[in-house]
């Protein structure tokens, strides 16, 4: 597919989810897909991380409960957020991500593969466990419950003027990563993806573009975490833990690295079955076990890679009867 | 945890239901249908104490055959995991997509506290059976004015366990409680009471919930320590009274309810023998109603029941009760609340009625475990035998409500540890 098409077909996506929502949805299933749009956002940022820079992270949590503990402890204390202010919080989770991932890159752009997953692991818990023992700011274990959604003459405790608000921002990442990723630094990230060593004898410093991309998708995991605490209404340290790394992580392979949409259809796929499926059936785990291990053991390229495969396929085969016919021609 | 218990209407029923269309799931329409939204773990590590608590209110629907005064009750049961997050959007899919009349449950006290908001924006009853958040009925009570209490508050039955310490004489209690809302409560609790009546705290130790090895906390308990008291929760409760004995601990232990809870005890030692605890309920109350009760939950499930099964059975009993009053009709949120709080029942535990931010005034028993026959079982097996029976206990103790909620709620650092070194 050219790149044209593929913007074509996700703008036609969305047209198509949001006239679900409009038309379609319950009020339930609402929640439930702002909710993916939500960590399609996170899951995105992260793959800036694993699928462009090659840097495997198991700490995007962290950013996230960041960005929704600033929101939850300035709106309840100070009443901050709930007006036009909500647009200042927005910026304030963003930089405070951002900043966050700052302070950590210091500690984890030094390292490289499983050394880098174990450092952005570590500093992850350290988030979890400022939430769970910092009582007095964080509530503890309680968590904090947000007081409301804001109202700026649009009120978003109206679900669908919230999604819209949501979906304005996953539009506004993903044409902002986009750009990221086409543009000569996001070339370079690539690079070093495919080998850190000879961009480094090409005189490219490759430590300062991983720390500025580490920065970049904390910020972003900061802007899904204000988002998340207003969704969700509650901000609890449950939130923070290595789960919802894990998932983030999960959410990224099981789409397809290296695609920023394939982030999102992972985030679609395992919010759905964790949130809608697990109301249906009992046995949703294995549902979602079961296609974490079908992706690993045949899809390592996520769900994205399909088409890929599918060509290589016919190319092998075409291939295989092509030499087959050199052969009997002799 | 595959199996997930649903009566009334059967999981598969609904699922036929949905299959096959409209035409099918319009025929019960005549009966008014009762819809009950359960939240309970039913996977992670507090998954068994889950299955107690459904098991309890499931019990008391088959009982009646799902009849509550004409209206058919619809169970539908999810699982919190245990996590708070995950059980308010558990609660928004109840509400919005079930449209439930009733929310039930929830076991943690960080629960309780994440989803009476939810019953609040929701405008949907919520029954916090188990999860004992003290604030949900006393300080926050008129923030969720549709949060009604059939269960306990966690500090309830500590203060007069603090007394009764004070009577036993001891003078120096180290306290070590999970570290979270409903360990600080119940340590609160006791301490306020204990330390009113002249005895001392010298030593507060939290480890994280969820804690197996207790080998960092057991030896910084200090030596002159007349008396241990614990809060555990959950598989917490199997560890520590283990280690403790291991680490060869003379002292006396008092412990909260949950502590010794017969949801742990049958796979308990004989090391928790002596032990001491408070609760509103204990499978051991000698009447002809408990003795009942028991003697069925066990030949139905297979096990005595907890004070899960216990408060959840009655929960079912009260609500019974209001429908019993409308005739079977929905009275409508609000007034069902107001209903609820008026019930007056006796029940498997004692008496029960409401107070005034609807929290129930009931008996606290203390217990001791003891290794005996017991409603006529044949075998020795540990139960929590009633030593003394506080009767008509309310949340605010001998303190009255205005006095009692002037202080701030019980937490990490209150009250105080003034005789800490």
């Amino acid at each position: 597919m050219s790149e044209r098409a593929k913007i074509i077909a996700v703008v036609a996506a969305l047209v198509v989810l949001v006239l679900y929502m409009q038309f379609g949805a319950t009020s339930f299933v609402r929640l439930v897909i702002t909710q993916a749009l939500i960590f399609g956002i996170l899951a995105m940022s992260l793959d800036i991380l694993l699928g462009y820079t090659g840097l495997p992270s198991l700490g995007q949590a962290a950013y996230l409960g960041m960005g929704a503990y600033v929101a939850a402890i300035l709106t309840t204390r100070f009443g901050f957020g709930l007006d036009w202010t909500f647009w200042l919080l927005i910026v304030l989770g963003f930089v405070i991500g951002a900043v966050t991932a700052a302070f950590f890159g210091l500690f984890a752009i030094r390292a490289t593969g499983v050394y880098f997953l174990m450092i952005t692991l570590a500093l992850g818990q350290c988030v979890w466990g400022l939430a769970y023992r910092w009582n007095s700011l964080t509530g503890g274990d309680n968590g904090i419950n947000m007081p409301g959604r804001p109202d700026f003459g649009l009120d978003l405790s109206n679900d669908m003027n919230f999604f819209y608000v949501v979906l304005g921002f996953f539009v506004a990442t993903l044409a902002a990563l986009y750009l990221l990723v086409k543009s000569p630094f996001g070339r370079s990230l690539v690079g070093i993806r495919e080998s850190e060593l000879r961009m480094r004898m090409l005189g490219y410093n490759t430590w300062l573009h991983k720390y500025v991309a580490f920065i970049i998708a904390g910020g972003f995991g900061g802007l899904a975490g204000v988002l998340w605490a207003f969704l969700n209404g509650l901000v609890s340290p449950e939130d923070v833990i290595l789960a919802t790394s894990v998932d983030a992580l999960l959410m990224v392979v099981l789409g397809g690295p290296g695609t920023l949409i394939g982030g999102v259809i992972g985030a679609g796929l395992v919010v759905f079955v964790r949130e809608y499926l697990s109301t249906v059936v009992e046995w949703w785990q294995y549902v979602l076990g079961g296609m974490y291990v079908l992706t690993i053991l045949y899809l390592p390229g996520g769900l994205m890679g399909i088409p890929e495969r599918i060509r290589q396929r016919r190319a092998q085969a075409a291939g295989a009867v092509r030499a087959e016919a050199v052969s009997t021609s002799h | 945890m595959l199996r997930r218990p649903t009566t009334g209407f059967p999981r598969a029923v609904k699922l036929g239901a949905l299959a096959l269309g409209a035409g099918l799931a319009a025929a019960p329409a005549a009966a008014e249908e009762l819809r009950i939204g359960f939240l309970a773990p039913m996977t992670g590590i507090f998954a068994q104490v889950g299955k107690d608590m459904s098991n309890g209110f499931e019990m008391y629907v088959d009982e009646v055959k799902g009849d509550f005064a004409g209206a058919k009750v619809k169970f539908i049961l999810e699982d919190g995991q245990g996590k708070p997050p995950v059980n308010v959007r558990k609660a928004e899919k109840l509400t919005r997509q079930d449209k439930v009349h009733v929310m039930i449950g929830g076991l943690l006290a960080s629960t309780g506290y994440a989803l009476a908001p939810v019953s609040t924006r929701e405008k949907t009853v919520y029954i916090p059976s188990v999860a004992a958040a003290d604030d949900l009925t006393q300080r926050e009570a008129s923030k969720y004015p549709y949060v009604v209490r059939t269960g306990w508050t966690s500090s309830q039955p500590n203060h007069p366990f603090g007394e009764w310490a004070c009577e036993q004489g001891y003078k120096k209690i180290v306290a070590i409680g999970a570290d979270y809302a409903f360990g600080y409560e119940v340590v609160g609790g006791f301490q306020r009471a204990f330390e009113a009546c002249g005895g001392q705290v010298i030593q507060k130790i939290w480890p994280p919930l969820g804690t197996k090895d207790f080998g960092p906390f057991i030896p910084t308990i200090r030596e002159d320590a007349d008396a241990i008291f614990t809060l555990m929760v959950g598989p917490m409760s199997l560890q520590f009274p283990k280690q403790l004995a291991a680490s060869g601990n003379k002292k006396p232990v008092l412990g909260g309810g949950t502590s010794y809870d017969e949801f742990v005890l049958p796979s308990m030692g004989d090391e928790s023998i002596g032990h001491y605890s408070a609760l509103q309920y204990s499978a051991a109350i000698d009447t002809p109603k408990n003795r009942e009760f028991v003697r069925k939950y066990r030949e139905k499930y297979g096990k005595v029941p907890s004070y899960y099964s216990e408060s959840n059975y009655t929960t079912a009993q009260m609500i019974h009760e209001v429908m019993k009053q409308t005739k079977g009709k929905w009275p409508g949120a609000g007034k069902f609340v107001q209903m609820l709080s008026k019930v007056k029942v006796d029940s498997v535990r004692g008496p029960i009625r409401l107070d005034e931010l609807r929290n129930p005034v009931h008996n606290v028993y203390i217990r001791k475990v003891e290794k005996k026959k017991m409603h006529g079982y044949d075998q020795d097996e540990l139960w929590n035998t009633v030593i003394k029976t506080y009767p008509n206990v309310s949340q605010f103790w001998k303190w009255g409500k205005d006095e009692f909620l002037k202080q701030p709620v019980y937490s990490r650092d209150f009250p105080p540890c003034k005789f800490c070194q």
